[in-house]
């Protein structure tokens, strides 16, 4: 169960590599009690978290390109946690830069993965939030979903199209007891964007996570990190060619 | 049946449940035979935290469980149905010449309830909690059969398992409870300042030898101020004509979208609540609702945290541990968030129960807004200092302790356990505080 400040006893992670996510788990540990993370190569990601957290880690072999699997690996989960006090869905693929050369299957690829993958994987694991009268779903957007660039433009149109599901999620869930937060993080200082030069107001997974908790305490619906990045929509009224100047800052 | 979205006072952790209102024993036994999920009793949800839901299972309200109030002047006692208010008996039972054995800091609970938790008032130094006081009560186990429990005998291991057992033996459903004789509705209040903790400590000991009922206020918003206190220690007073014994609200807090008990507000609430105590001690006559139940007056005060909730952690250590309230305190004044009500009180001795709260010794108690992580990171803190004094949580307030305290607070659970599980074997009894501390 969620304690009074929204700390859970149990939790998945859908996309179970992610540094973010993980980094969510670190500062959740004193509760945890049993945590699965699902990914496409669970066995590596295993080994890899051994020994991170006190709570007992399982993991689930999940591939964000195959949605037909997901309802399933999500009730196996949810079988062995018990229920699913907080889940996360947090896998994303930036693909290589973006250009004119960009393959349209390659388009589609990070389109399906970063946006029909996860919106499957959130609506498997709100169905079963929703049957069990509470938990919360915490989806992993990015500000890019706000301000793409042209460099991850996939990506960020994907982010977009995800991040409306899953505010539209949260409102499908009204009266559930079960509740969606979506997370806009800025540029993150991981693996995943590793060798990228780092942009404005750039953060790191540590930051990023301590905004999560205090979001799940206070029962945010949207978490932007670090919070200044929430004045992004507001940047949209600005004339095209100053927008888009700024967008590639 | 309807689906409602169930939240404890504290407003904290609201899970959907499927609630049923039955009205008789029958109707109480079905409504335990189907869950698949767990199913828990619930009155009138006075409890802070998660005892009384369950998310995704069956909640029975038992607030239609009103056999007729009879009081029975030869023996004293008092039977009435389990959902009756506590408010509600005072009100019959005073102008008769009678008053409740133990109340908490508010009427608005149900007399099953008030067992289920084996509730303490201001005067448990004299008295003890409930528990102590009830001498029967009906309970519907998960099967549906109805069982008459008695504190000796043959149901005993039953009834102390019940009492204080945060409804997961089963459905109370009525019960006898001893009473006090009252010559009316007002008592005698002596209010009284001390400038430190150690001298709130000091008096409340020499108060309790005096007084039947006690409590102590502590400013722990400023860590300036010391941890001063005002005691308020109160005995009945004869009187000729009994009128109204609880008082009726006076204004109720809207729900705000913003928590309002910010540290200058809370600041300002304890200096008001420290001037409002005279320079020098006094005694006045007062009303059973101004010094019993002083919060009551707001309805629906709770709403003032806003809508991420507040949660009560109370504590109680033994009376050798004196020194562990004194740390608790200074952390808590030291904290990011500066506490508004904090009450400092001494128990007597314990009652029979395995899961009862109180112990001889000191309990504090305090309200903190849910809405800072380095608040839950300050009470994980303070559970070690109070199981390091051998003390423990009241799970009635509970909305976070780790499981892992659980049994070095409660030694006696597996005994509690295993009667649970004999009158519920097929574990059909079950809340969302049972399932975060892992109780059954
Ligand atoms: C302002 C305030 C002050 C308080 N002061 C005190 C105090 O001074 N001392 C103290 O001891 N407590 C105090 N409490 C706590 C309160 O007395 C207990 O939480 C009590 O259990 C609430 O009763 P309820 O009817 O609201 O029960 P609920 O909150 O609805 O339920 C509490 C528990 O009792 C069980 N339960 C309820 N009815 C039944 C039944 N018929 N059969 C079996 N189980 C049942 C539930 O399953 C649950 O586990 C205070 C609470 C508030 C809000």
């Amino acid at each position: 169960m969620n304690d009074a400040f929204g700390r859970p006893q149990t939790a998945l992670v859908v996309g179970g590599g992610s540094d973010l996510a993980l980094a969510v788990l670190d500062r959740l540990d004193v509760t945890l009690v049993r945590v699965g993370l699902a990914a496409r190569s669970a066995d590596a990601l295993a080994s890899a978290v051994a020994d991170r957290f006190t709570a007992e880690v399982r993991t689930f072999h999940f591939d964000a390109a195959d949605p037909t699997e997901h309802a399933t690996m999500v009730d196996e989960a949810a079988e062995w946690l018990g229920d699913i006090d907080l889940a996360i869905v947090a896998h994303g693929d930036l693909g290589q830069p973006f250009s004119l050369e960009t393959t349209p299957e390659e388009v589609a690829r990070l389109i399906s993965v970063n946006h029909a993958g996860a919106a499957a994987a959130c609506q498997a694991v709100a169905r079963c939030l929703a049957a069990q009268g509470h938990g919360t779903l915490v989806a992993f957007s990015s500000v890019a979903a706000m301000r793409p660039r042209l460099g991850n433009l996939p990506y960020a149109s994907a982010k977009a199209g995800f991040d409306a599901f899953a505010l539209g999620l949260d409102h499908a869930l009204a009266g559930t007891g079960a509740r969606v937060m979506v997370v806009r993080p800025g540029f993150v200082h991981t693996k995943m964007t590793a060798g990228l030069a780092p942009q404005p107001l750039a953060t790191d997974a540590a930051a990023v996570a301590d905004a999560v908790v205090d979001g799940l305490v206070k029962g945010k619906s949207v978490v932007w990190a670090p919070a200044p990045l929430a004045l992004t929509p507001a940047l949209r009224i600005l004339p095209k060619a100053l927008w888009r100047r700024l967008s590639e800052r | 049946m309807t689906r409602r979205l169930l939240s404890g006072w504290g407003g904290t952790a609201a899970v959907i449940s499927d609630v049923r209102e039955p009205i008789t024993v029958a109707e109480v036994g079905a409504a335990l035979a189907e869950p698949d999920r767990g199913v828990i009793g619930r009155g009138l949800g006075r409890s802070y935290g998660d005892a009384a839901q369950r998310a995704g299972g069956v909640v029975v309200s038992t607030l239609g469980l009103r056999s007729p109030v009879t009081v029975d002047t030869d023996s004293a006692t008092v039977t009435a149905g389990a959902g009756w208010s506590l408010r509600e008996l005072i009100d019959e039972l005073v102008p008769l010449g009678w008053f409740f054995p133990v109340v908490p800091g508010t009427a608005d609970v149900t007399l099953g309830g008030a067992i289920a938790a084996d509730v303490h008032g201001k005067n448990h130094h004299r008295s003890g909690s409930l528990g102590s006081h009830v001498r029967s009560l009906d309970l519907i186990t998960a099967d549906g059969r109805l069982h008459r429990l008695d504190p000796q005998g043959a149901s005993g291991r039953a009834f102390w398992a019940t009492v204080g057992g945060m409804g997961l033996t089963g459905v109370i459903t009525e019960a006898t409870v001893a009473l006090r004789p009252v010559a009316g509705d007002r008592l005698a209040v002596t209010t009284r300042r001390h400038g430190d903790i150690d001298a709130v400590m000091t008096a409340l000991v020499e108060a309790d030898a005096a007084h039947e009922y006690t409590v102590a206020w502590l400013d722990l918003a400023d860590p300036a101020r010391g941890g001063r206190g005002v005691i308020d220690a109160a005995d009945h007073l004869d009187q000729a004509a009994p009128v109204r014994a609880t008082g009726s609200t006076r204004a109720t807090v809207p729900p705000l979208p913003v928590n309002v008990v910010q540290p200058p507000v809370t600041r300002v609430f304890n200096e008001i609540w420290w001037r409002r105590a005279p320079l020098r001690p006094r005694t006045t006559a007062g009303s059973f609702a101004r010094f019993f139940h002083p919060l009551d007056a707001v309805a629906s005060w709770g709403r003032l945290y806003g809508p991420t909730g507040f949660t009560q952690w109370q504590m109680a250590v033994p009376v050798d541990a004196a020194d562990a309230v004194r740390t608790c305190a200074e952390r808590l004044a030291n904290g990011t968030v500066p506490p508004s009500l904090v009450v400092l009180k001494r128990f007597g001795a314990a009652d029979a129960a395995p899961l009862s709260f109180p112990q001889p010794g000191w309990t504090l108690a305090v309200d903190l807004a849910a809405n800072d992580p380095a608040t839950a990171t300050l009470l994980d803190a303070l559970d070690d200092v109070v199981v390091g004094a051998g003390g423990r949580i009241y799970l009635t307030k509970d909305a976070r302790l780790r499981p892992d305290l659980l049994a070095a607070m409660y030694p006696r659970i597996d005994e509690w356990r295993a009667e649970r599980d004999r009158l519920d074997p097929g574990r059909r009894m079950a809340s969302d505080l049972s399932l975060r501390l892992g109780l059954v």
